[in-house]
């Protein structure tokens, strides 16, 4: 049997190294997905520019933090981004409205088939990702500053006197509180608030939305606005927790589709609960087992190998394989999604 | 429901005016369209080769042809089928790496090595999908699924030790210069076969599992697979190196130092440069321009040589293409496209036809892979990167005009000459706008930077240019009311 410090140690690990990095990881995966699922709902389409909307936003974020700090104005302990965040997603929003009105609105006027809107999205893709480049260059750019950790791992094993330490870093609690009161927000706007409403009943049903006087306009351009801002937060937050990469932008993507298809496509809920569901099988996967293995089974059973299932290199591969599963055993997604033929 | 509402109304008013992508065309376009705009694309390579140098204009010409076979094998499964394969490159990479595996020469120290875990490892995998299918077959229900899941655990269980040893053994032979398997040694325009057989292998698993699905939701799919299989090749060291590369893949053609030493090759460079030769008085520096001649027309030589062989293919793929799209099958693709319910119910297999003309535009753009890992003289994994692969190749297809094959192969030309083009327009613009500026200052050293980033621009540009007023394309789908 193992003893009662091996099992907190093990536990430990695990928060340190499994839970904590998926928790913040959902939250920016459940944001993205957020952004993707309502524009799916409204517009009706798979907006391929998403991920280079939240490389935008980050974009205008890391600005707004330059400008900022040159001011001399920073937010102590936490990063300066957060207060970049506000006017970042006003630059955004109008950005994602511009390109709504000269790019999207067109089609939507002709009730193009969906499809159209996609390839549409794939020419704001490669723009966006042009206007990134041109302002902030291919390389990775980190812009966090303040206080690093909430807690150090050093501090944690000095504290609790265990083996493992466990660290938390202020990005990491920071995303996950900025995600919940994003979630909070949005769903009580959903709920409770008259454009809520609207853009539900949209959804749900445009013709009769319509027949019912709601302005087809105006649910647009407010599911717009709250686009670009979860873009936006997203973005950001991915970029304070890791570092900003155009490119790897693109390839968020992938967990963010597979994320908002999981909780049932056009479905908010859906979008938040699948985000951390492919944040956690991607982490869980793609974690190596064997210390936390050596601490619950005796020694003469230690394994050999690294008891990962997954290389790292392969987390797409996780994402991809929860689409089609989902794809194949329950195509509505967890909440009942869209209608797919 | 929500959704059905949308396509129906999209239907019902396309009718009269304009469904933008696949439109039914009334007004017939005119017959010279199409040979005047290659005749403007051969004068636009010709000026290239006039004001910049021949070798670009060549270079050019050779990946054109490529990404013209690209553009029509998307164009068979867009402009044909309707189908949305964000996956293009991966079956690019598959054809690059079946380039490897056909004409490397096998590497008998790592097969020595790990040759014997390898093959156990093939036969363990075949005997888990092999009872897999058998329990799919034989079983029902829940007690299906449970069979099936503890077959593949324990199948992983045996697998993991056999393949990583004879993983860790391969690649532990000369890790600097080889580490891989190699491969089997043949010539290698038999890989442009190969990779499209694998290519299509690899189409036929992925439209089993996919198609069927919602247009947009089949792009995500594919989209995600194209990334799976690039990854998977980055990393699978023993297999092709990864991100190690391989370089100097034998070639179909000859090699300049050969061509140089050839007396038949500096006759024929002599008789080609004959006025230029004459005009030089001097015996010694005639002598000298002469070798400088022949330096560069080997060079020219052997990109002429690749562009014949790639037109040979081009024109082969354009004939078939162009055969099926005017055969039976080929209107009952169109019937499908335009309308699957009125197709289903004159007795036509949807997801069998979708799954065909899946699988037969994934082996030509295998081809395609092959031929340009072939012209490259290299695999490497790293470069695969879906604006480039995937969704330049969707440009291509949109621009030259989706459904008509001249037009996928007018926009591979079109748009891969301004993507190459866009990079030194881009820093053309740079100068002009940075001449009066200090160099030292950073806003000026950051500006030398853009110039790579604007043919993203520019192709995004072009992209919506095109959908928006001239959403059939430069040569429009030819429709035949009989």
């Amino acid at each position: 049997m193992p003893e009662a410090t091996d099992i907190l140690n093990a536990l430990v690990l695990m928060t340190n190294f499994v839970f904590v990095p998926a928790l913040a990881y959902g939250s920016q995966l459940a944001l993205g997905a957020l952004g993707v699922t309502l524009v799916f709902g409204i517009l009706r389409f798979a907006n391929f520019a998403h991920g280079d909307l939240m490389a935008f936003g980050t974009t205008i974020v890391i600005l707004m933090t330059w400008g900022l700090q040159a001011q001399g104005i920073t937010a102590g302990p936490v990063p300066t981004a957060l207060i970049a965040l506000v006017p970042a997603i006003l630059v955004t929003a109008i950005a994602a409205i511009l390109i709504d009105r000269s790019v999207f609105g067109f089609y939507r006027k002709r009730r193009a088939a969906p499809v159209v809107l996609v390839i549409a999205s794939v020419g704001v893709m490669f723009m966006l990702s042009a206007i990134v480049r041109f302002i902030m260059g291919t390389d990775d750019r980190r812009f966090s500053d303040g206080e690093r950790f909430i807690i150090r791992a050093r501090e944690f094993r000095e504290m609790t006197g265990l083996d493992e330490g466990l660290a938390i870093q202020t990005t990491q609690a920071l995303t996950v509180g900025v995600a919940i009161v994003t979630v909070t927000a949005l769903f009580v706007f959903l709920r409770r608030s008259r454009t809520g409403k609207a853009m539900r009943a949209y959804s749900d049903n445009e013709d009769l939305a319509l027949l019912s006087g709601i302005n087809p306009d105006r649910v647009v351009l407010i599911t717009w606005i709250i686009a670009a801002a979860l873009a936006t937060i997203a973005g950001a937050l991915y970029g304070l927790d890791k570092s900003f990469k155009p490119f790897t932008y693109f390839q968020l993507l992938l967990p963010i589709f597979a994320a908002a298809i999981l909780g049932g496509i056009g479905q908010p809920i859906g979008a938040v609960v699948g985000g951390y569901i492919v944040a956690f099988s991607e982490v869980m996967m793609t974690y190596a087992y064997k210390r936390f293995a050596t601490y619950l089974v005796p020694e003469t059973w230690a394994p050999e190998g690294l008891l990962q299932f997954l290389g790292t290199d392969y987390k797409f591969a996780v994402s991809f394989i929860i689409l089609v599963v989902v794809l194949l055993i329950r195509p509505t997604g967890i909440f009942r999604g869209a209608v797919i033929k | 429901m929500t959704d059905t509402t949308v396509e129906t109304a999209a239907e019902a008013t396309s009718a009269d005016t304009d469904k933008p992508v696949h439109a039914i065309v009334e007004r017939k376009a005119s017959p010279w369209r199409a040979p005047l705009a290659f005749l403007a694309m051969g004068l636009a390579l010709v000026a290239t080769g006039w004001f910049q140098s021949p070798a670009v204009a060549l270079t050019i010409l050779n990946m054109s042809l490529v990404s013209a076979i690209m553009a029509m094998g998307l164009n068979l499964q867009w402009g044909y089928a309707g189908l949305f394969n964000a996956g293009v490159m991966g079956f690019t990479a598959l054809g690059g790496a079946t380039a490897v595996v056909i004409s490397h020469p096998p590497v008998m120290e790592a097969l020595g090595a790990g040759g014997r875990e390898l093959a156990l490892s093939a036969l363990i995998a075949v005997a888990i999908i092999a009872t897999v299918m058998f329990i799919a077959s034989a079983t029902r229900g829940r007690f299906r699924s449970f069979l099936i899941f503890v077959t593949v655990i324990a199948g992983y269980i045996a697998l993991r030790p056999v393949f990583g040893a004879a993983v860790g053994a391969v690649e532990a032979v000369d890790p600097a210069r080889t580490g891989f398997i190699g491969g089997l040694g043949l010539p290698i325009t038999l890989s442009w076969v190969a990779g499209g057989v694998v290519a299509a292998g690899v189409a036929w698993i992925i439209g089993k599992v996919a198609l069927g699905l919602r247009t947009d939701y089949l792009a995500i799919a594919t989209l995600g697979i194209s990334e799976i299989v690039v990854s998977v090749l980055k990393n699978e060291d023993w297999l092709v190196r990864g991100v190690k590369n391989v370089t100097g893949l034998p070639r179909p053609v000859p090699y300049e130092i050969d061509l140089q030493q050839q007396a038949w090759f500096s006759d024929l460079v002599e008789q080609v440069y004959a006025g230029r030769l004459a005009a030089i008085t001097d015996a010694a520096a005639r002598e000298d321009a002469l070798r400088r001649f022949i330096v560069e027309g080997s060079g020219h030589f052997v990109k002429i040589a690749y562009a014949g062989l790639f037109t040979i293919v081009l024109l082969i793929l354009l004939a078939l293409c162009v055969r099926a799209l005017n055969s039976p099958w080929g209107r009952m693709m169109r019937a499908i496209r335009d309308n699957e319910e009125a197709a289903a119910a004159m007795g036509k297999d949807i997801t069998r036809r979708h799954l065909q003309i899946f699988i037969l535009g994934s082996a030509i753009i295998g081809i395609a892979g092959a031929m340009m890992t072939t012209l490259d003289g290299q695999f490497t994994p790293g470069t695969y990167n879906p604006l480039r692969f995937t969704f330049l190749i969707w440009v291509m297809v949109i621009v030259g005009g989706s459904g008509n094959n001249l037009g996928a192969v007018l926009g591979g030309f079109v748009i891969w000459f301004t993507w190459v083009q866009a990079e030194p327009a881009g820093a053309f613009i740079i100068e002009q706008i940075t001449r009066d500026m200090d160099p030292s200052t950073p806003l000026y050293q950051h500006l030398q930077d853009i110039a790579a980033p604007f043919r993203l621009f520019v192709m995004g540009f072009v992209l919506l240019l095109f959908l928006r007023f001239s959403p059939k394309g430069i040569l429009p789908e030819k429709v035949r009311h009989s």
